[in-house]
């Protein structure tokens, strides 16, 4: 398979406008991901299945991923005069991480055998603009599992044939799997709780659980 | 289940009984001949929910043998069947499902739940789409803890059922449900709601357990 920044190349000769951004992965598999734009999105995707040295055909995994607002602290050596002597003072930086949904698709090749290709797209925001183009009219096998990422995440997938909830009933309002979700609170005694269990036993029965 | 003795039955002196057994005499009473007959002929609802219902089909086939008891009938419509045995993971999706089967079936009913998910959630206690035990929506006669039981909890499990119902006296207070006129045999079948089942149990039935106080 090419290296990803080939590809990267061979997708701007070949979908014109089309923005490819390269999201590096520091963890251990060091599977790095394409991360495509909107509006090209379904064009490119297109290309990638097409492309005969390419021939990504058949799209094994669709996930959603929830990212958010976070804080990230970051300790910074800059340094200083105090005093008329020059020395080293720790900053601490802060900066807040965008909050965004995003679909991650894994792709092979079954004809070249080679994959997979990770490729994802990202929300506006998680709130309102949770608009994402669907790649299911270029890989049928998205159908189902854009479904689950809309179902559990919230994802409107634009262009999807059939968007409708397939894990949750149809009048279900939450998205489960996002981080802010709060469960129907249901708690009931368990002789051993621990952790988040434990802090929802001291809230229903207050004296008697303790440790 | 715990036995009063009513003036009605057992009249008869169980020192004449096994005398007259010894002379090839057979004495029984209605009680008695009604109670083998439920007790031996169980015919279970043929469903399963998840993996404690490859227990089940292990209990139905020739190792295990279900038949030993009466109860290798799995039928396929609730109308003809006397026992649900809910084998598996109950979500709350197919919660009002499970209901709706049970309400279909005709009395006397008997309800066994099968592994640690029927009896309270079991893993997915603390998730969001799994019910936490079949109780909150049917009255349980003999829960199965494990996860799956092994076949036999599951014979086990109907040898006590069956016990339950050779121990039923036909009249006085303990008589069982079915004999009971003003007693449902229906139970309400919860709705989808927004965020969970409406109702998320049925408060007749299901009461959140007390606290086990510390020695």
């Amino acid at each position: 398979m090419q290296s990803l920044e080939q590809i990267k190349v061979r997708i701007e000769q070949a979908v014109p406008g089309a923005c490819v951004v390269i999201v590096a992965n520091d963890a251990l598999p060091t599977q790095s991901s394409l991360l495509l734009d909107h509006r090209h999105a379904v064009d490119v995707a297109r290309f990638l299945r097409d492309d005969p040295e390419l021939c990504f055909d058949y799209a094994s995994n669709v996930t959603g991923v929830d990212r958010p607002e976070s804080i990230i602290k970051e300790k910074v050596r800059v340094k200083k005069m105090v005093d008329g002597a020059e020395c080293l003072i720790e900053e601490v930086s802060e900066r807040k991480t965008r909050a965004y949904l995003e679909a991650v698709y894994h792709l092979y090749s079954m004809k070249l055998k080679h994959g997979p290709l990770i490729i994802r797209l990202q929300t506006e925001n998680r709130e309102e603009k949770t608009h994402l183009p669907s790649l299911t009219p270029v890989w049928r096998s998205c159908e189902f599992q854009e479904r689950e990422a809309f179902d559990l995440f919230g994802i409107l997938f634009d262009g999807h044939p059939d968007l409708r909830r397939i894990l949750m009933w149809d009048g279900f309002k939450d998205f489960p799997m996002r981080k802010d979700y709060v469960d129907p609170d249901d708690y009931e005694y368990e002789p051993t709780p621990h952790d988040e269990v434990l802090e929802r036993a001291k809230q229903h029965y207050k004296p008697e659980v303790q440790s | 289940m715990e036995i009063t003795p009513s003036e009605n039955n057992s009249v008869m002196d169980e020192a004449l009984r096994s005398e007259l057994s010894k002379q090839g005499v057979f004495t029984t009473s209605l009680q008695e001949l009604y109670n083998w007959g439920r007790k031996n002929s169980l015919w279970p609802l043929q469903f399963g929910l998840a993996c404690c219902a490859i227990e089940m089909i292990a209990a139905s086939m020739a190792r295990f043998d279900i038949s030993r008891f009466g109860a290798e009938v799995f039928r396929p419509s609730p109308r003809q069947a006397d026992l649900m045995i809910v084998a598996g993971t109950v979500t709350k999706k197919m919660a009002p499902q499970v209901v709706r089967l049970y309400n279909q079936m005709p009395e006397p009913k008997y309800v066994i739940a099968m592994g640690a998910c029927a009896i309270s959630g079991g893993p997915f206690k603390q998730g969001y789409n799994v019910l936490k035990g079949i109780d909150r929506f049917l009255p349980v006669d003999v829960h199965i803890p494990g996860c799956p039981p092994r076949p036999e909890a599951l014979l086990d499990a109907l040898m006590a059922l069956q016990k339950k119902i050779e121990q039923q006296s036909l009249t006085g207070v303990t008589r069982p449900r079915h004999l009971t006129e003003d007693a449902r045999s229906e139970f309400p079948i919860p709705e989808f709601g927004e965020h969970d089942l409406v109702p998320s149990k049925n408060p007749e039935l299901w009461f959140p357990p007390t606290p086990m106080k510390k020695p």
